[in-house]
């Protein structure tokens, strides 16, 4: 079981490898947001699965971490995208 | 009981990194930023979800479980959120190539 | 398939690390580095260190790669000249040569110490009962080494006075940053009433497990860092004019609360920093608890930068 855990932690971390291809080539800084929020997942994953793999229980407070600092994360460069073109975040779209 | 625990856990851990993988290949060859959006989204809910509901069995507390399940629930915000933010910021300026 | 694991961790982090030196876009190398942050979690896991894996997450990839991403911004104007400025080929290669070399001669010293290699864990293990808390790195910062924890805090608020120092004249003593917009239907708003109380327990609760599990009052610290300045990301609070002075009593008070447990150890134990018997818990927990509003701020400010506007909003 724990081989087996290992192994997928493993994998997830070669899908987060391939994701970074989309941050090296993407066309747009929205494109290596969403990289970059899809390696955060994939390495929250990657740590839940090494956490059940050594039986150690305090990887899960790593996840914790990684998934409230991946959010802040996201959220600043998303807005220092919006920074450059002004008045984006004061239309209110839609009902 | 034991034998269909790690059963569950296998195949649970194996759907959901199928779902990242869908979700990386999405990320990587569909046409514009927006279909790109919608596979990541696949993969933070699908394939994170996943493979927190195969863990559940292996973790020792109940309290942990909570953990494990709150923190996909936390992700599945922040993922939801800033999908939303991205796409109307594309609105604005165009899908790109 | 655990060397499978950790020989593709190492490839990629090193791949990663080249790409980040070679990013022709600044924004493009801080992505990057945030990745490179993510995947140097996951090699501390895998060495076993949880409590460097959980300042890794929260400094490493959080914090430091909001405080690039900020600066990228206020640099793109000037982007291209630095382009234009940078040093020949030859003294890039010399540099990556010279990098290479002192890399490895690292990696020879560490490869070349005996096996088991010398250590002072052992040491650790068989004293931290009378340090009262369970987690060996917990003692070793707040017990054996409680001297360098102290140090490291003024360090830190000499680096915040450092950043103050930027301040244009005219803006000293006013509000870091500049105004956000509120905007009540977007999104960062949303996402700025829900998240920080969340945040605001889970850094908490790991700043309070520190004692026995690990985490600690910098982990901590740093997740409710990162929710204050979230909220103020959104507008829904705005930054502190650096010139209040509760503010700087805030700054101050765990690093003298610190001075002064030491004082107190010096009377009443024999030495600076040094516990009486029975009261290590107690006294680490002041501490704890001083320093913990003090390093939040810290953090917060540190990411706002110099303060560029004055003090009325």
């Amino acid at each position: 079981m724990a081989e087996f855990l290992v192994g997928a932690a493993a994998f997830i971390l070669a899908m987060v490898a391939l994701g970074l291809l989309r941050i090296l080539r993407g066309p747009g800084d929205a494109d290596r947001i969403m990289a970059a929020q899809l390696l955060g997942t994939g390495g929250i994953a990657a740590v839940l699965l090494l956490g059940a793999a050594t039986g150690e229980a305090a990887t899960v407070d790593v996840a914790l971490t990684l998934a409230l600092l991946a959010a802040f994360a996201a959220f600043a460069f998303v807005k220092a995208k919006l920074a450059q073109t002004p008045g984006e975040s004061r239309t209110a779209d839609g009902p | 009981m034991s034998l269909f625990l790690d059963l569950w856990t296998v195949v649970a851990v194996v759907a959901g990194a199928f779902f990242f993988f869908a979700g990386t290949v999405g990320l990587l060859r569909f046409p514009d930023s927006l279909t790109r959006l919608h596979a990541l989204s696949k993969a933070d809910n699908l394939g994170l979800g996943l493979v927190v509901l195969g863990l559940l069995p292996q973790v020792d507390s109940v309290a942990a479980g909570l953990k494990i399940v709150g923190i996909w629930l936390l992700v599945l915000l922040s993922g939801a959120t800033a999908a939303q933010w991205i796409a109307r910021t594309l609105r604005h300026s165009g899908p790109g190539p | 398939m655990t060397e499978v694991l950790n020989v593709g961790l190492a490839a990629l982090i090193l791949g990663l690390a080249v790409w980040t030196i070679v990013a022709r876009e600044a924004p493009a190398a801080v992505a990057g580095f945030i990745v490179y942050g993510l995947l140097l979690t996951l090699v501390w896991l895998q060495l076993q260190g949880i409590d460097v894996a959980l300042t890794e997450a929260a400094i490493g990839g959080g914090l430091t790669g909001v405080l690039l991403i900020s600066a990228a911004v206020r640099l793109r104007s000037t982007e291209s000249t630095a382009r234009a400025q940078r040093p020949s080929a030859s003294t890039r290669w010399l540099a990556a040569a010279l990098s290479a070399a002192v890399t490895g001669a690292l990696a020879t010293c560490v490869l070349a110490l005996p096996e088991p290699a010398p250590t002072l864990a052992p040491e650790v293990l068989a004293n931290i009962a009378v340090t009262e808390v369970g987690n060996p790195i917990t003692a070793v910062l707040l017990a054996f080494r409680a001297m360098d924890t102290l140090l490291e805090a003024i360090v830190l608020l000499f680096v915040l006075i450092g950043v103050w120092s930027l301040a244009p004249d005219r803006a000293w003593g006013g509000r870091p940053g500049l105004l956000q917009q509120a905007d009540p239907n977007g999104m960062l708003d949303y996402v700025a009433r829900v998240l920080p109380p969340i945040g605001i327990v889970a850094g908490i609760y790991i700043f309070w497990i520190g004692a026995d599990y690990p985490g600690g009052k910098f982990q901590g610290a740093t997740l409710l860092a990162a929710m204050w300045l979230l909220v103020m990301m959104a507008g829904l609070a705005d930054a502190p004019p650096i010139s209040r002075r509760w503010l700087r009593w805030l700054l101050v008070a765990g690093p003298l609360a610190f001075i002064a447990v030491g004082v107190v150890g010096a009377v009443m134990a024999g030495a600076f920093l040094a516990y009486p018997q029975g009261y290590a818990k107690s006294l680490i927990l002041v501490i704890e608890f001083a320093l913990m509003p003090t390093l939040t701020v810290v953090l917060g400010l540190m990411l706002l930068g110099a303060p560029q506007r004055g003090e009325s909003p």
